[in-house]
């Protein structure tokens, strides 16, 4: 799946955009989180508060107990911003 | 109609095209964004906005077709600009034609509400004591909640 980091998790991820195979036992977007934290200090500081990061899947707004699956496309985020 | 762009516009030229040819419209309600130069008590020389490209255009799209569902309107126009703005540059234009005032100023407030909501970008000042990303204000929140539909 495509997984994209916008703003300050950009920042502390170090990561913009990335290609990554669905991690065993992962279903939703909380699971994925949640092995995202593990891979890195920036990734964990990144993830730590999951109240101030908001979820896309293929470009939809969703909450963390949405479904994910290999060919999506996931993006994390801050609130937004804009206008 | 919506635009995602790095340049400027004129927004003169945005409200004649947006009427002309179209003598049912009776009114046009717009809304120019600008980047202040100040946040906090602080100075703010520009901003950098960033965005989602792909779902800006799709969330735009979406914010455009609720406001035509809502209101008997004849013409919308959504532009947001992305990339480095200094203070004072346009950043939104938001535009909604009617053939009367109160839809036409209704829809073009609910645009404007929604998309600092739903629209994914991301502003970035830059001031006296460095760079930082803004952080989403409740107020905004509860503007776009007075327009949920009961």
């Amino acid at each position: 799946m495509k997984v994209l980091y916008f703003a300050w998790l950009k920042d502390k991820t170090g990561v913009s955009e990335e290609d990554i195979d669905l991690p065993d036992g992962v279903n939703d977007v909380a699971g994925l989180m949640a092995w995202l934290r593990g891979r890195s200090d920036g990734f964990a500081d990144a993830f730590c508060d999951e109240s101030v990061v908001r979820i896309a899947v293929n470009q939809e707004h969703v909450a963390t107990d949405h479904t994910v699956s290999d060919g999506d496309e996931v993006a994390f985020f801050p609130p937004v911003t804009g206008g | 109609m919506i635009r995602v762009q790095e340049e400027d516009f004129d927004p003169g030229v945005e409200l004649q095209k947006l009427s002309e040819g179209n003598l049912a419209i009776g009114g046009v309600c717009s809304f120019v964004g600008l980047v202040r130069d100040f946040a906090g008590g602080e100075q703010v020389s520009a901003m950098t906005l960033e965005h989602y490209p792909g779902m800006t255009e799709k969330q735009l799209e979406a914010i455009e077709k609720q406001a035509q569902d809502r209101w008997p309107l004849d013409a919308t126009l959504i532009i947001h600009r992305y990339g480095r703005l200094e203070a004072g540059e346009r950043i939104v234009f938001v535009a909604a034609a009617s053939a009367h005032r109160e839809a036409a100023f209704e829809a073009c407030h609910f645009l404007i509400d929604w998309l600092k909501t739903e629209a994914p970008f991301w502003k970035k000042e830059s001031a006296a004591s460095g760079d930082h990303w803004v952080e989403a204000k409740t107020s905004d929140d509860d503007a776009t909640k007075r327009w949920d539909q009961t």
